[in-house]
């Protein structure tokens, strides 16, 4: 069985007044049904742009697809115009969003929100839409939702209303669900009831997920499969409980190493030095050469990009001797 | 069972609580804001004195003059007095009221609806569209105002007297009903195709920021169409600069109504605006003051009531602004 949505060597450039800034640059992903697939990155490495690129939500210009392909159920998404798009947008994947203070319409009750993907989806309007609205608010765990129903977002706390982004992005009941930083902009405690509405909603009606995130536990407790990217390129990917015992890229191994509960109480935790480099002034050769502590910087390759090779069955990683060689 | 339950609320529900209440969200909270709501009176009893109450006998033939008693003070039989040469004033206020307004609203619509539908289409297209639609406003912007006015007014004169004729010809209106409104087309269209430019500015630069907003985003990741978008949630949460704007553009076209007709080009004698009566009365403000203070209060009573309601509706069109 194909994958239901199978992400080839994407590229995503930017073109600005400083240059090119290839913010995507050859990214590959694969996602099985009913599975949750977490993109993981630092800021800037194009976790985002890979997402918002399969559903035509990249500004263009300055944006451009420079290639690849989104194959999703036998198509190819990133061919595809803007009404043909808007026949996938909320019908068959959805998307919820980092900040759920700016991502509802403060001017709408939360009720005509909800309804309108059943409106322009699957014509159906009036009480009957509200019906669903209710249940689709019901099930990601809000109280009396019949009465809750008609207030205005601003009388919903921040967690509530993520919620009622996951009830919009549900409604339809949508093949894909592509979550972006879901639960970044929320406090500890009500980001852990936020992926526990996603992860019970994800195992009810099979959906798979693209979770986006730079949150490693959060990872871990979520997702099936982990891709790493880092400069608009994949490091590492491979499923989550492979990755975690046996990252191979330094980069990986820098980031686990980086996890507080793998220090001792009071010892410095460990760091990556540096930033992530600027795109628009990549060359050729490892992007992670600068920083690169843990592997052996001397080694990394500086006049070719490092090719993603499967090292073992379903764990792909870049083959750059100076990033895989253990200090 | 939850099911059952779902049942019973929705039957419960009140009828408008389902689906589109902003507007009657808006109402709600319109009413509770008093100066808003007594401008509102005021407004409407404005309208009606100016557009029911001549078409009864009591009130005079704006057009008739009585020589013998010009410049007279307010009497029983003429409320506000009679002017230099000798008409009623209280008609001649009411009849330039009906002339006033109707410049105010349907200039002000013709330049509304110009002016958002420029400003929100290139403030959400953004690149070239955005860049052809504003260098068209600022070319436009370039233009002399009063002599572009002037000349389409002069242009337009002969197609207008057709129109009159026309009309006459072939309803039952006589001459002197429609001959003051078919003069004030080409200036309506013209004060109206120009006057929008600053309405689009505004409108363009809060839609350039609420196309940034993450819900638009999101309505864009449901599938919604363009239009859609614009219409249901970006126009709507810029409503408030445009009615504040919109009231404020009323008055100041009744302004320069008044001083096309002072020029010569607006409302011609015998028909009057409530610029002409004023402009009139300055010019006698020495010899019989009451020439000006009798227009003057229906005027700045409008102009004062427009803009309470104004801050009103965009207080009630915010539901953040609630106070409970």
């Amino acid at each position: 069985m194909p994958p239901l949505l199978d992400i080839k060597n994407l590229k995503v450039h930017f073109h600005t007044r400083n240059g090119v800034v290839k913010a995507v640059d050859d990214v590959s992903i694969k996602v099985e049904q009913g599975e949750i697939a977490g993109i993981v990155g630092e800021s800037g490495s194009g976790k985002s742009v890979t997402a918002y690129s399969l559903l035509g939500l990249i500004p263009m210009p300055p944006g451009r697809i420079e290639g690849g392909s989104a194959i999703f159920q036998g198509t190819d998404l990133l061919k595809l115009n803007e009404r043909e798009l808007n026949q996938y947008r909320g019908r068959k994947i959805s998307m919820i969003f980092q900040d759920p203070m700016t991502s509802l319409n403060p001017y709408l009750k939360v009720s005509s929100q909800l309804v309108e993907p059943l409106a322009i989806h699957e014509n159906i309007t009036g009480k009957k839409a509200l019906h669903r609205a209710i249940e689709a608010l019901e099930s990601v765990g809000i109280d009396d939702a019949a009465t809750r129903i008609h207030s205005y977002p601003h009388e919903f706390s921040g967690g509530m209303r993520q919620r009622v982004m996951i009830a919009m992005a549900l409604i339809t009941k949508p093949d894909l669900l592509i979550a972006d930083e879901p639960t970044t902009a929320l406090d500890v405690t009500v980001q852990k009831q936020v992926l526990d509405v996603i992860r019970t909603l994800q195992k009810d009606t099979g959906t798979s997920v693209i979770f986006i995130t730079h949150d490693l536990a959060v990872v871990h407790e979520m997702c099936d499969t982990v891709n790493l990217l880092y400069a608009g390129r994949d490091v590492e990917s491979a499923s989550a409980s492979q990755l975690i015992q046996n990252p191979l890229h330094a980069y990986t191994r820098g980031l686990y190493r980086s996890n507080p509960s793998n220090h001792a109480k009071g010892s410095d935790l460990h760091t990556i030095p540096g930033l992530p480099p600027n795109l628009a002034k990549l060359g050729p050769g490892c992007a992670f050469r600068p920083r690169n502590t843990i592997g052996d910087p001397s080694l990394c390759l500086t006049d070719q990009t490092p090719e993603l090779i499967e090292h073992s069955p379903r764990h792909f990683v870049q083959n750059c001797p100076g990033c895989l060689a253990k200090s | 069972m939850a099911e059952e339950t779902h049942k019973q609320t929705l039957e419960t529900l009140p009828e408008t609580e389902a689906g589109h209440s902003l507007w009657q969200d808006a109402w709600i909270r319109l009413r509770s804001n008093r100066a808003a709501m007594v401008s509102c009176v005021i407004l409407v009893a404005i309208i009606f004195s100016c557009f029911v109450l001549p078409i009864f006998s009591f009130i005079a033939d704006p057009a008739e003059i009585e020589l013998s008693t010009k410049n007279s003070a307010p009497t029983a039989s003429h409320w506000m007095g009679q002017d230099q040469l000798g008409r009623d004033l209280l008609s001649r206020v009411l009849h330039g009221g009906r002339i006033s307004i109707l410049v105010g609203l349907i200039t002000t619509t013709v330049s509304l609806t110009i002016g958002v539908a420029v400003g929100a289409i290139a403030g959400y297209s953004g690149g070239r569209t955005d860049a052809f639609l504003m260098r068209t406003v600022d070319v436009l912007y370039s233009l002399p105002f009063l002599i572009i006015v002037i000349l389409f007014s002069a242009v337009a004169r002969g197609q207008t007297d057709a129109l009159t004729t026309w009309l006459v010809d072939n309803t039952n209106l006589s001459h002197d009903s429609i001959a003051p409104f078919t003069g004030l087309i080409p200036l309506f269209v013209a004060i109206g195709a120009l006057s929008w430019l600053n309405i689009s500015r505004i409108v363009r630069a809060s839609v350039q920021n609420i196309t940034g907003q993450e819900y638009v985003e999101a309505a864009r990741s449901l599938g919604l169409s363009h239009g859609r978008i614009l219409l249901r949630h970006i126009i709507p949460n810029a409503i408030g600069p445009i009615v504040v704007y919109a009231t404020l553009t009323i008055p100041s076209v009744m302004l320069f109504e008044a001083t096309l007709s002072f020029l010569g080009i607006g409302v011609q004698p015998p028909y009057s605006s409530w610029g002409i009566l004023i402009s009139d009365g300055a010019d006698r403000m020495l010899s019989n003051p009451l020439l000006l203070i009798f227009p003057s209060i229906p005027f700045i009573l409008t102009l004062m009531s427009l803009n309470f309601l104004g801050d009103g509706l965009r207080d009630a069109l915010d539901p953040k602004s609630s106070k409970d």
